[in-house]
């Protein structure tokens, strides 16, 4: 991927909703696929059990397929660190998710999958899902760059903390480069550690 | 300015402030199991990186292990390839492997702490959400992903955001037959489970004060169950005296000094917090979770509560709760009926748990419909229990005592549920499929309440068995 390929200043693609609270990882991939030591073949699991157990589940409709923005609700993603769960949503073709708050784990493995986790108000949440819902076929545009999300005429504020909004825009999300910079200060840092030199 | 513990670790970690504003944390203890590591090796050889300490990280296998025959190969041909991916990644980049051979096997956030390598002041990352635990040494200790695991390994380092804090006051002091868990289930059921996103948690106040050691683990081990990333408490006596004679604790002068500077990464005083929040000890009672977060829980004479009562935007997970675990709004948690009952994993698997279900199972035996696992943190915790006979005392009660691993904590080896099987678990998770069955049912409590369970075949208050 170049440099410019990796910039996610906006995510523009039709939205899938998956609507209620506190949506763990466990539900999102369960436990029994992460025994794979790849994360290929990933996406085809995602929700699946819960998919099994609804017919009705979006990620089976065949409106939804092809979807690209995913709208949550509160705490999505809490749970395991299990980075298999964003990694699934991506394989299935995820690209940036709108919802009212994540699980702290998640929201840093999709930040380092390139995946921008955006926030959004209740009231603006409930509109959107409905939105999508009526017209499954109409583009999202989440734009990290300027912090809103527009679906057809409508534009709604949607955040994103400063320092991950500026690793998705700069494309500098996925950070071993950037850390490696560092150089020289990762070991005079250890050195002033006593337990690493020694108490 | 009077710092907090989070301030100073924080301070002392930092390699430099990132160009996006965030900061460069370095990761001064990494730990590794099999699970969440091979992909990260993986990226690792795919872009000719090193391992940048390879002194700074250790690794066991706890996850995928059987609980009952330990010969490999091991029977699952997928857990077997990832015993020999964890093999093969940690020889070929000279990391050390707790495996079953050297006796000191057990789930990472058991040995941790146990062999002394989790130590107050540290920055500690793991592949696992419940690295919070080791933050009970006074350690800024949080879960990670497999790609930040990549991060880890080659450069020691993480970019993060400094959260904000809050400091939880559990105040008073705890009744007869109210343990730990039931303080974690308390503070997640007041504060919420995601009323910690975005905080850290400090637990303080004379109840945290008074606990031992194992005690602690307990509670941090949960803060991520309450949406905070990591939970800690300050260093004090009850830390040193537990971390004296540790095989990878400095030993001699060089403890003294190290006892020294622990001291000084404590929270001051009069340090302010972003929010502090109090909880009354003396009003806890055994706690027993219904629903399918661990916030949704009740004191076991309480009965459960109506979504209607509830904001308008929790009622749908509320009713989903009811209707996955089969109850109804308003019935009493205590008589519900279990098929298994679990002891064990990072939460609960510590000697002491061990030691209160035993006292409990000395009271009867597990009834006929039951099936009840005893399965130790760790090698060494079991290698205690045993000394202590308690291994006796629970076969003799019809309790399996099992080896050492995560087991039925997440079912990720032959420990599951089956069908719709309602478990009494001492785990930390009673999310939907948690436990091995997409349809299974689990209640989470104190490994006494979950002994009192197997006992009883139902859900009982584990204060009349103990009277």
């Amino acid at each position: 991927m170049t440099t410019t390929d990796s910039k996610r200043r906006q995510i523009a693609g039709r939205g899938i909703p998956v609507t209620g609270n506190d949506i763990d990882t466990d539900r999102i991939i369960p436990a029994r696929f992460l025994k794979a030591v790849t994360f290929e073949g990933m996406g085809e699991h995602a929700f699946e059990d819960a998919r099994k157990q609804n017919p009705e589940h979006p990620f089976n409709q065949p409106a939804y397929q092809g979807a690209s923005v995913l709208v949550v609700g509160q705490n999505f993603g809490c749970g395991s660190s299990r980075e298999h769960a964003p990694q699934a949503l991506m394989r299935w073709g995820i690209r940036a998710i709108v919802g009212g708050s994540y699980g702290e784990i998640f929201f840093g493995n999709c930040l380092i999958l390139g995946i921008p986790c955006l926030v959004t108000t209740q009231a603006d949440l409930e509109w959107l899902q409905k939105a999508v819902e009526r017209a499954p076929q109409q583009q999202v545009t989440v734009d990290v760059e300027k912090q809103e999300v527009r679906f057809g005429d409508r534009t709604i504020k949607a955040t994103i903390p400063d320092g991950p909004r500026n690793q998705l825009v700069g494309g500098t999300w996925d950070s071993t480069a950037v850390l490696l910079e560092a150089g020289a200060a990762i070991e005079s840092t250890a050195k002033r550690l006593p337990y690493i030199v020694g108490y | 300015m009077a710092r907090t513990l989070l301030d100073k670790v924080w301070e002392v970690h930092t390699v430099r402030t990132l160009p996006s504003g965030q900061t460069q944390l370095l990761i001064g203890l990494h730990l590794i199991h099999e699970v969440t590591t091979p992909q990260a090796f993986q990226m690792l050889k795919d872009s000719k990186l090193k391992v940048r300490m390879p002194e700074r990280t250790f690794g066991t296998l706890d996850h995928i292990i059987p609980t009952t025959d330990q010969t490999r190969p091991y029977a699952d041909p997928m857990a077997e390839d990832m015993a020999t991916h964890m093999y093969r990644n940690m020889k070929e980049f000279g990391l050390p492997l707790f495996d079953m051979s050297t006796g000191k096997q057990g789930i990472v956030h058991v040995i941790g702490p146990e062999l002394g390598l989790t130590q107050p002041g540290m920055t500690i990352a793991c592949g696992d959400s419940h690295t919070s635990t080791h933050g009970a040494v006074g350690a800024i200790a949080f879960g990670i992903g497999t790609t930040q695991v990549r991060d880890v390994l080659a450069t020691q380092c993480l970019a993060m955001a400094k959260p904000k804090l809050r400091q939880v006051r559990v105040e008073g002091a705890l009744t007869r037959g109210v343990y730990a868990k039931d303080v974690i289930l308390t503070i997640i059921n007041q504060l919420g489970v995601k009323g910690g996103v975005g905080y850290a948690y400090e637990y303080a106040g004379p109840v945290i004060e008074r606990m031992t050691m194992e005690e602690r683990l307990t509670v941090c081990n949960m803060s991520i169950e309450g949406g905070a990333r990591f939970g800690y408490v300050n260093p004090d006596a009850t830390t040193i005296d537990y971390l004296r004679g540790r095989p990878y604790a400095p030993a001699g002068p060089a403890f003294d000094r190290a006892v020294t500077w622990w001291k000084t990464v404590a929270t001051e005083p009069s340090a302010q917090f972003d929010d502090v929040a109090r909880i009354d000890g003396a009003a806890i009672e055994p706690v027993v979770t219904w629903g399918i977060n661990p916030g949704m829980s009740v004191g076991v004479n309480q009965s459960l509560p109506s979504p209607d009562a509830q904001p308008e935007p929790e009622r749908p997970t509320f009713r989903e709760a009811l209707a996955h675990m089969g109850f109804e709004a308003g019935q009493p948690i205590k008589g519900a009926r279990i098929d298994v009952a679990f002891v064990g994993s990072c939460t609960n698997g510590r000697l002491s748990d061990l030691r209160v279900a035993a006292e409990v199972a000395k009271k009867g035996k597990v009834a006929k419909h039951v099936r009840a696992l005893i399965v130790p943190g760790s090698q060494q915790v079991a290698k205690a229990a045993e000394a202590e006979g308690l291994h006796e005392v629970f076969q003799a009660a019809g309790f399996q005592w099992r080896k050492a691993g995560c087991s039925m904590c997440l079912g990720m080896n032959d420990d599951k549920l089956q069908g719709r099987e309602m478990s009494a678990s001492s785990s930390n998770r009673n999310f939907i499929g948690r436990q091995g069955s997409p349809t299974g049912r689990t209640l989470l409590m104190s490994p006494a309440m979950v002994a009192a369970a197997a006992i009883n075949g139902a859900v009982a208050d584990v204060r009349e068995i103990l009277r």
